[in-house]
């Protein structure tokens, strides 16, 4: 490439040494100048507190069907009511638990598991890792939904732990193979070969040297695996698939849509936990690329100059 | 004298970014006559590539020109736009880029990347497309069956040579020429310089070559510029400078390079490293490394300077020293 | 091709393996939803019949190892068993297909043009009103959940506003004929749901697109073409957009999974019968032959467009063709 402009001397000099709490104010300063991990941090503690203690928002009882049907909004019913008279805000607000519940629960398990199969791939190489790398590849290409749909079919009624493990068994893929693409990167670095000649035993080299380089990833896994969850999750409960006895945003989506909500009822029955999904979603995206741009200032916005002829 | 076919002046370009700025180029001067052969020589970072694609206006953000001025022909460069700027461009002038592999889209044939540039400036027929081709390719020693091959399929040294005969397609006036030989083995080196001085010689453009091997370039140029640190330190012709370099800079590239005949001789190199361009260092630039440094030259900013024929921005010389 | 080898071998592979997994999981599953599926045929077309159980293992005592080779003979054959409407399962699908196909083979297409277009504009103009318009809107419309973008637009543009009709292909009642006014019915049924998919779809592609395209400006073969002074269309067109496509191709294609999964939401949102709409129909009804079937199908479908993807990759880039 010819016009470099070398900006630093040629003998880079080390990055000195932080303690533990300069680096963590490092990151609390880098999150708040950062725009987007601000407003995706501040959605996601009110979520929470709202998942949490929901009686704060909304002190009824969300399966309470005890008044007018269909309604519109008004001052009693925030967001109308339901077919059968359920309050909508109400069942919104308690539904956040569950929805949150499955959201954190399939993101943890799926990055565990991507974790497990793309750095042991990596690292242990070989046939092993042709067999991972296979097993990857094709639930990469099998398309998710279909396949859900048939899970779920089978295990119908079995609950919110039956949700979550078709989830994580469909959603692993995708990280499982970047993790493996920077594992084998990390595979070859120094400080790899001197854990190596100290004789260090392969768990050990993984678990203690090979993992916290990959943090980053690790997190950026979880949270995209947490917003593919979020819209994921709300579908199969859109279309009726998973506990229909359980409150969630989904399955009120479900409920709306069958008794024809937005054509003849209240409408907000189906937009406000659509929205919600979709707020949910945005939370977990914004905090992804929020996290992408700190961890990686290439990734921040570029000034502009004028523009050459 | 008559009017040079380039001339440059005062021409500043930097870097913009929100950590400061990086001046690349100084108020550099430089002028080039028609037919001349000046080859830019200097370490990495100097600015000597941003110079010519400045010249070339080629720059691109975040990199701009923030003063001075490029007369082609007696033409203002600088303020020429759109339509103007673009009927110019390799008709008049055209450019040679260090890497061919880069340079070259890989995803077209050679014949259909010299059509383009064809089909750019005039109305041209397929035919009148691949009978330049060939003329070109014959140029520079290429065998005409290429024409239809892809990059990726010729060798380093004759996809280089594609790049010069690319450029040779309206034999332009003047070619810059960015590194076209740092790719290549020695061999090929020469091989490509003695076909791009023959190629001067017949079709009488002026060249101007930048690169950071001295010894190279000095057996074929007319006149020698050194560049450090984004300003011209010393300017001269080839077998002046050769004979006797001035700038202390100059004199440690020359010793830098082992010469075959004559005597053996100790081989120094220049110890430290280029500046930082966010903070050039006060006074000369050259002086945290220079071997004859005085206590002026660390406050004193020197200017360039006539020296018997010899351009040179040195304390040691007088006329550097500012008024 | 060793490289055309490889994708063909893992197009098969991955086909075998939904296969298998479709003949496991009915006697992996917890839970007898698969002999519950049985109870319910019987006395029905001995054959239909016999094809169920070999999928879905009914038959007691019978070798796996045989009932799995039978079973991949059936799906060769096209005998997928019956619906829980006694109705055989390849009859049905085939029904729902063209719908499905024309939907969601129209909107990808569309994708993919407005999101080159689109993502090309916002790269060369990077910085501009349009990159800063894109970055925000594209977020929004990649990270909302499809089924949400299409609720919206049910409400707002077929209720609220009744531009659209919300439900079914085309009008109840009306036969399908060859008419115009068939034609246009059909098309104003198809309006809101293949806009939600275009968006959908479009939305990611402009964001690779983009960001492709940007690393494609930077590249020394854009700066050479804009040196030999073509137009910035051209450019931005023929050395940019057209180097910039060609390594996401096969991303597109495996994008398809994601497509087909929202495609699925859609139907059910607006109630149209093509294929996706079947999945929900078997949900309510336990239909596990169709679902299974179904997802035998799409899968197919990705398959094939990777396969497709791949194979235009390697043909379009001359360095992979010649060699």
């Amino acid at each position: 490439m010819t016009t470099a402009v070398a900006v630093r001397d040629a003998s880079d000099e080390p990055v000195p040494e932080r303690g533990a709490r300069a680096a963590a104010a490092g990151v609390a300063r880098a999150v708040l100048r950062n725009r987007k991990a601000t407003l995706g941090l501040l959605l996601l503690v009110v979520i929470t507190v709202i998942a949490a203690v929901p009686s704060l928002l909304a002190p009824g009882d969300p399966k309470a069907a005890i008044y007018d049907q269909q309604v519109g909004p008004s001052l009693a019913h925030l967001l109308g009511t339901t077919q059968v008279g359920e309050d909508v805000f109400t069942q919104l607000i308690w539904g956040t638990r569950l929805t949150l519940v499955i959201t954190v629960a399939v993101g943890v398990l799926v990055t565990a598991v991507s974790v497990l199969i793309g750095v042991t791939a990596a690292y242990v190489g070989g046939a092993t890792d042709g067999a991972l790398s296979l097993l990857t590849d094709v639930f990469l290409i099998i398309p998710t939904l279909p396949l859900l749909i048939v899970l779920s079919t089978y295990l119908e009624g079995s609950g919110t732990i039956a949700i979550i493990a078709v989830l994580t068994a469909t959603g692993w893929a995708f990280s499982a193979r970047q993790l493996r693409a920077q594992g084998l990167a990390l595979r070859t670095r120094d400080f790899l070969e001197a854990a190596r000649a100290r004789g260090e035993r392969r768990r050990y080299i993984i678990v203690a040297e090979i993992l916290p380089n990959m943090l980053s990833l690790i997190v950026a896994s979880f949270l995209g695996s947490a917003t593919y969850t979020v819209a994921t999750a709300a579908g199969l409960q859109f279309l009726g698939l998973g506990n229909s006895n359980d409150i969630t945003w989904g399955t009120m989506l479900h409920y709306a849509q069958q008794n024809g909500a937005l054509e003849s009822g209240n409408p907000w029955w189906a937009l406000a936990p659509g929205a919600a999904v979709a707020v949910l979603g945005t939370t977990f995206a914004l905090l992804n690329y929020a996290f992408d741009e700190i961890t990686n200032p290439a990734l921040r916005p570029v000034r502009r100059g004028r523009p050459a002829a | 004298m008559a009017v040079p076919l380039l001339d440059v002046r005062d021409l500043s370009v930097a870097y913009l970014s929100e950590a400061g700025d990086v001046g690349a180029v100084d108020h550099v001067d430089l002028a080039v006559e028609a037919g001349e052969f000046v080859a830019l020589v200097g370490e990495s970072s100097c600015g000597k590539s941003t110079l010519v694609f400045a010249i070339a206006r080629l720059l691109a953000p975040p990199a701009e020109q923030t003063g001075g001025t490029i007369t082609f022909r007696g033409e203002d460069l600088v303020h020429l736009r759109g339509e103007a700027l673009r009927h110019l461009r390799w008709r008049d002038y055209s450019v040679v880029m260090q890497s061919a592999m880069n340079a070259l889209n890989p995803m077209k044939s050679l014949e259909a990347q010299f059509g383009d540039a064809m089909r750019a400036h005039e109305h041209v027929s397929r035919s009148a497309i691949r009978q330049r081709t060939v003329e070109v390719l014959r140029l520079v020693g290429i065998d005409p069956v290429h024409r239809q091959s892809y990059p990726h399929q010729l060798s380093g040294g004759m996809r280089q040579r594609a790049m010069i005969a690319m450029a040779l397609l309206f034999s332009p006036s003047l070619i810059l020429m960015d590194e076209p030989t740092s790719a290549l083995d020695v061999v090929a080196q020469r091989s490509l310089m003695g076909q791009i001085t023959q190629l001067q010689r017949e079709l009488g453009f002026a060249v101007v070559f930048v690169t950071h091997d001295m010894s190279l370039v000095s057996h074929y140029s007319d006149r020698l510029v050194v560049m450090y640190a984004g300003q011209v330190v010393e300017a001269a012709p080839t077998a002046t400078l050769f004979g006797r370099p001035l700038h202390p800079y100059s004199r440690g590239l020359f010793d830098a390079f082992p010469s075959i005949r004559g005597p053996r001789t100790r081989l120094t190199g220049i110890p430290g490293s280029p500046p930082d361009l966010r903070r050039p260092p006060a006074g000369c630039r050259f002086h945290p490394r220079c071997p004859v440094v005085m206590e002026a030259c660390r406050t004193q900013a020197p200017r360039l300077a006539d020296q018997d024929g010899t351009l040179v921005r040195c304390l040691r010389y007088p006329g550097s020293a500012a008024t | 091709m060793s490289f055309v080898v490889r994708r063909v071998g893992l197009f098969l592979v991955t086909l075998w393996a939904a296969l298998t997994l479709n003949f496991l999981i009915p006697r992996l599953m917890p839970g007898d939803e698969a002999t519950a599926v049985l109870a319910q045929f019987h006395g029905v077309n001995p054959a239909a019949l016999h094809a169920l159980e070999v999928e879905f293992g009914g038959t007691a005592g019978q070798n796996p190892l045989v009932a799995y080779v039978e079973y991949l003979g059936n799906v060769l054959t096209g005998q997928f068993g019956l619906t829980a409407t006694r109705t055989p399962v390849i009859d049905v699908i085939l029904q729902g297909l063209p719908w499905t196909l024309g939907l969601v083979g129209v909107t990808t297409v569309l994708a993919f043009v407005l999101g080159t277009v689109v993502g090309m504009v916002g790269a060369w103009r990077r910085g501009g009103w349009l990159d800063g318009l894109l970055s925000p809107l594209l977020f929004i419309l990649t990270t909302f959940p499809v089924f949400f973008i299409a609720l919206v637009l049910l409400y707002v543009m077929g209720v609220a506003w009744h531009w659209f009709p919300i439900s079914s292909n085309y009008s109840l009642g009306s036969t399908p004929a060859p008419t115009l006014a068939f034609v246009w019915d059909v098309l104003a049924h198809a309006i809101l749901p293949g806009a939600t998919l275009v968006i959908t779809t479009a939305g990611t592609w402009i964001f690779t697109m983009r960001n492709t395209m940007v690393t494609t400006l930077a590249e020394d073969y854009v700066r050479m073409a804009r040196a030999k002074g073509l137009p910035s269309w051209r450019i931005m067109v023929d050395y940019a957009a057209r180097n910039a496509i060609l390594p996401n191709l096969t991303g597109f294609a495996m994008q398809l999974g994601f497509v087909l999964g929202g495609s699925i939401l859609v139907e059910y949102t607006f109630s149209y019968p093509g294929l996706g709409y079947l999945f929900f129909t078997g949900t309510t009804n336990h239909d596990l032959p169709l679902q299974q079937a179904l997802f035998l199908f799409y899968t197919l479908a990705v398959l094939v467009c990777v396969l497709l993807a791949d194979l235009a990759t390697a043909w379009l880039d001359p360095r992979t063709r010649g060699a």
